[in-house]
């Protein structure tokens, strides 16, 4: 039995204790190991470490529910947590849509996990570091280099008692000439596969083409979409689109049954097999789920309550605290296109363009831009799914399939499912990229995209 | 032994491993949330988090490690791998590290708090949330919702140079709002704005904001909204209320003003700023009325503190004097690189989270002109009121923010209500078109600014007041 497992064990076993047998309780215990070297100037500057073990608890007593959690793993500390929580629950008005507890069921896999990730240095992550300074070639560089593994358990009243563990690296940096930046960025599960020579040439070549960019009118332009931009429309379909409570409030778009995207669109959710313990907050399996199928909206995340609500079955995406916010896949595929290639990296290309991937896309292009990232993205209304924000890290025009010119940052307001509705994309990368998220062991996977239409409704500099 | 002992021992540790400064914190937070939602209560979870981080320099290399465990052995563990962390970083060196002096400080300090808000009855702050929630959801809201949240944070703070720093802080506030659904689209109205009022205060905060009284007009409001005319589009007088403003304050102004970014420390995340050092003393920010300061000291604020996370006594300095650019939001480490006298403005998030620089409060000091001698002194425009969006450019420049709602103005008196209401401009241009002020301040806070990498959520505190700008763009639409 893990370290892990044992003191989600002692929990539900304190809970009996102090509640009663008819109490339900819930245990969620995760350990992290994160390590991320920061740099910025092309010198570490910031460089940190932290191990921490955290429990979660939620508990239904004579019908009341509440939660709590704790990083005091101490014998005292397990009993103060399970003594407040009882007390809070029963100060609680009841709680009619508890929706019970998961059942004993196996979870898939333990999680994929790489011993030298989990183990890795902070010598390991500064070589990468450095490795990427020197590979572009005097140009001002910033980012990080990370490494994180977790083992997490969960146990439940009813039963059931699963582990599992995981390890993740990445790698994310900028590399600058007169205050223009190129990017590069990579997740994986082995730090091995980290190099940070060929991520730092990359970002040095997109900054470089970048220079000297030219303002274009506002307007709509069919854009190429790197997958750095196309992981922005994923998180907020992730967010505002496929979540269940959103869905049950029909603050969501999503109707599942309908073709509300262009053929060329599946999207899944799937932790399995890459990144990510594989079960949810509330001891739920995790198992592959298609949202989208060729373009119809199959279905929506789900967690126990919000399922249960819509007469559904948990889908295994219940986060932490998210009865408010609802269920969350944090996981999306968008397939690429499989109707040839075998699915292999692509090769590197000179200049702005990421690989040969996104250039067959680009090819196709009579006039339009390529976009690299997108960022500050916010929801002008999650109905609707129109939102604002910039593009970044560099935008080109294409003009007859060639890349012609550095243009200067948009900014856009622009429906995201509009953007992919039927007829509206125009072509889909043949090799989806794994990349981070921002804040945290996320993941996101994601080909280039060709759309129709991008709605760029202001130049940046006015 | 005492959380001042083991941070002593993380410290020492550190040393010996050859770091040449060092720093510890250990901290210990109880954080409290309650959400309801159409007249029941959704969630409530009471958390807590206890922990040390430690900081070591070695040569010109920062190291930082932290963990849960506050035993002497796991403290000294902490401050050696600090030091080994340190080191590593010397594989890619920078420049070199020094810190502005603050001298070895001493001392206690603890936030203003009348009622205890961990030790209001549960049953007391549910009520409030459901009462609140159900009177929404009986005057047309679709979804109600009210949330308060409430963090209890003990921190000791031991360096090197003989800092010995204790503090208290207790945060909490509260809020909620009203969401209908109509064809195709949303629309909010919150109170007393979208994400809450929040403060180093105790509940009287959350009382006095009297959430139930403004229940039912703000679901009525929301269900107008949905066949109010559109906000229209083209260049216009814009009056802007309170809280939309702090927001505004925060994003063009308050992150700009961070030395990090200026450095470019935060180029590949948060981003960088327009600002330019050599411009520091010299740049025109914004019109004469603009005079903004940073102020942890404001009782009350959600900003505030006695001592900041590097142990830099609060102290309050100009940002904006009459338009002019002459201050940063700086720490120990960034301001010697920027030939600064100055820091004060580091903090982190937690125990296991680096100190990096943030913003205290970072407000506006009042106008002359109260609000409604504003609408009066205009003509043709649109006051917008309570954020809804909001997003800007990795420089701080190129901004456009959603509202919930907006106002015609028409020969000094306000008209319809006006759906979508957005604006966007550059910041500099903006803020110099600001032309009249009012003098109804309220120190905003907001709690859940992001900034850093592993990400580190920040309050901030924003006291502003209603103000008007010239020939602003409105009404973009996607």
């Amino acid at each position: 039995m893990s370290r892990e497992l044992d003191l989600a064990g002692r929990v539900v076993e304190l809970v009996r204790e102090i509640a009663g047998p008819d109490a339900e309780a819930e245990a969620a215990v995760t350990y992290t190991d994160r390590a991320l070297t920061r740099f910025a100037n092309s010198s570490i500057h910031q460089n940190v470490a932290d191990e921490t073990t955290g429990l979660r608890l939620r508990l239904h007593v004579d019908g009341r529910t509440a939660a709590g959690s704790s990083t005091v793993v101490t014998d005292e500390g397990l009993r103060g947590l399970v003594e407040r929580t009882v007390a809070a629950a029963r100060l609680c008005p009841p709680d009619q849509a508890w929706p019970g507890l998961t059942q004993t069921s196996p979870v898939a896999g333990p999680g994929n996990w790489d011993e030298a990730t989990a183990n890795a240095s902070p010598d390991d992550r500064a070589d990468r570091v450095r490795a990427f300074v020197e590979a572009a070639g005097g140009l001002e560089t910033a980012g990080y280099c990370r490494t994180v593994n977790w083992a997490g358990a969960f146990a439940n009243s009813a039963g059931q008692a699963v582990t599992g563990r995981s390890a993740e690296a990445a790698m994310d940096g900028v590399a600058r000439t007169g205050g223009i930046d190129g990017v590069a960025r990579r997740n994986t599960g082995r730090l091995s596969d980290l190099d940070g020579a060929v991520l730092g040439a990359r970002a040095a070549a997109k900054a470089r083409a970048a220079a000297a960019p030219v303002e274009l009118a506002p307007g709509r332009y069919e854009v190429v979409l790197e997958p750095t931009a196309v992981v922005d429309i994923l998180q907020n379909f992730a967010l505002f689109g496929f979540n269940g409570k959103a869905y049950n409030e029909r603050r969501s778009f999503a109707e599942p049954g309908a073709a509300q995207f262009d053929p060329a669109i599946t999207l899944v959710d799937d932790a399995l097999g890459t990144l990510g313990l594989p079960f949810d907050a509330e001891g739920t399996p995790k198992r592959r789920i298609a949202l989208v199928e060729q373009g119809v909206t199959r279905t929506v995340a789900h967690d126990r309550r919000t399922a249960a609500e819509a007469g559904a079955t948990s889908t295994g995406h219940a986060i932490a605290g998210g009865a408010s916010f609802g269920a969350v896949p944090t996981n999306l595929r968008l397939l690429p296109d499989g109707s040839a290639g075998d699915g292999t990296a692509p090769t590197e290309v000179d200049g702005p363009v990421v690989d040969s991937d996104t250039a067959a896309l680009i090819a196709g292009v009579r006039r339009g831009l390529l976009v690299t990232d997108f960022w500050y993205t916010r929801v002008l209304d999650p109905k609707s799914l129109v939102i604002t924000g910039l593009t970044r890290n560099g935008v080109w025009l294409v003009e007859d399939g060639q890349v012609t010119t550095a243009v200067q940052n948009f900014r856009f307001t622009q429906s995201y499912p509009q953007a992919l509705a039927p007829g509206s994309v125009l072509g889909i990368g043949r090799y989806a990229s794994l990349l981070p998220d921002s804040w945290d062991a996320s993941w996101w996977s994601a080909p280039a995209l060709r759309l129709a239409s991008w709605n760029f409704t202001g130049g940046a500099s006015g | 032994m005492t959380h001042f002992d083991v941070a002593t021992a993380a410290v020492q540790a550190a040393l010996d491993a050859g770091a040449r400064y060092a720093d510890a914190r250990v901290m210990h937070r109880r954080y409290e949330s309650m959400s309801a939602r159409n007249g029941e209560i959704e969630e409530l979870s009471q958390d807590e988090d206890a922990g040390i981080g430690v900081r070591a320099l070695v040569g010109s290399s920062w190291g930082f490690f932290a963990v849960p465990d506050l035993s002497d052995a796991a403290a000294r563990t902490a401050g050696t791998r600090a030091a080994r962390i340190a080191k590593a970083s010397a594989r890619v060196p920078g420049p070199a590290v020094d810190l502005v002096p603050t001298g070895g400080q001493s001392g206690s300090w603890a936030s203003a708090c009348a009622v205890d808000p961990l030790s209001v009855a549960l049953s007391d702050k549910g009520d409030l949330l459901v009462h609140a929630t159900k009177i929404s959801h009986e005057n047309g809201a679709d979804v109600a919702e009210g949330l308060y949240q409430i963090w209890d944070t003990s921190k000791w703070f031991v360096s090197s140079e003989g800092h010995r720093i204790d503090q208290h802080v207790r945060e909490c506030g509260a809020g909620i709002s009203a969401t209908v659904i109509g064809d195709g689209e949303t629309q909010r109205r919150s109170y007393p704005s979208y994400r809450g009022q929040y403060g180093t205060s105790g509940w009287e905060l959350v009382d006095s904001l009297d959430l139930g009284a403004h229940a039912a007009r703000i679901a009525q409001e929301a269900r107008e909204l949905l066949t109010a005319p559109m906000c229209p589009s083209g260049e216009t007088t814009l009056i802007l209320g309170g809280e939309q403003l702090a927001l505004q304050i925060h994003e063009s102004v308050g992150h700009a003003i961070e030395l990090d970014r200026i450095l470019g420390w935060e180029a590949a995340f948060a981003g960088t700023s327009w600002l330019d050092l050599t411009q520091l003393g010299q740049l025109r920010y914004g019109s004469e009325l603009m005079n903004i300061t940073i102020d942890p000291t404001i009782p009350g604020a959600l900003g505030s503190f006695g001592f900041d996370d590097e142990g830099t006594p609060a102290t309050k300095r100009d940002a904006v004097r009459e338009g002019r650019w002459v201050g940063v939001l700086a720490g120990r480490d960034s301001a010697a690189v920027a030939g600064l006298d100055y820091a004060g403005s580091v903090r982190s998030d937690g125990w296991s989270r680096l100190p990096m620089v943030r913003m205290t409060n970072v407000g506006l000091e009042p106008g002359p002109h109260t609000l409604d001698e504003i609408i009066d002194a205009t003509d043709d425009g649109i006051l917008m009121d309570i954020n809804r969006s909001w997003s800007i450019d990795d420089k701080r420049l190129n901004f456009q923010f959603g509202c919930e709602v907006g106002w015609e103005i028409k020969n000094g008196r306000r008209g319809r209500m006006l759906r979508n209401p957005t604006y966007t401009g550059i910041g500099p241009q903006f803020w110099r078109s600001m032309d009249m002020l009012s003098g109804e301040t309220v120190a905003w806070g907001t709690p859940n600014c992001g900034k850093g990498q592993p990400g580190q959520v920040g309050h901030t505190g924003h006291p502003a007041a209603p103000a008007r700008f010239t020939n602003v763009r409105v009404g973009v639409r996607g």
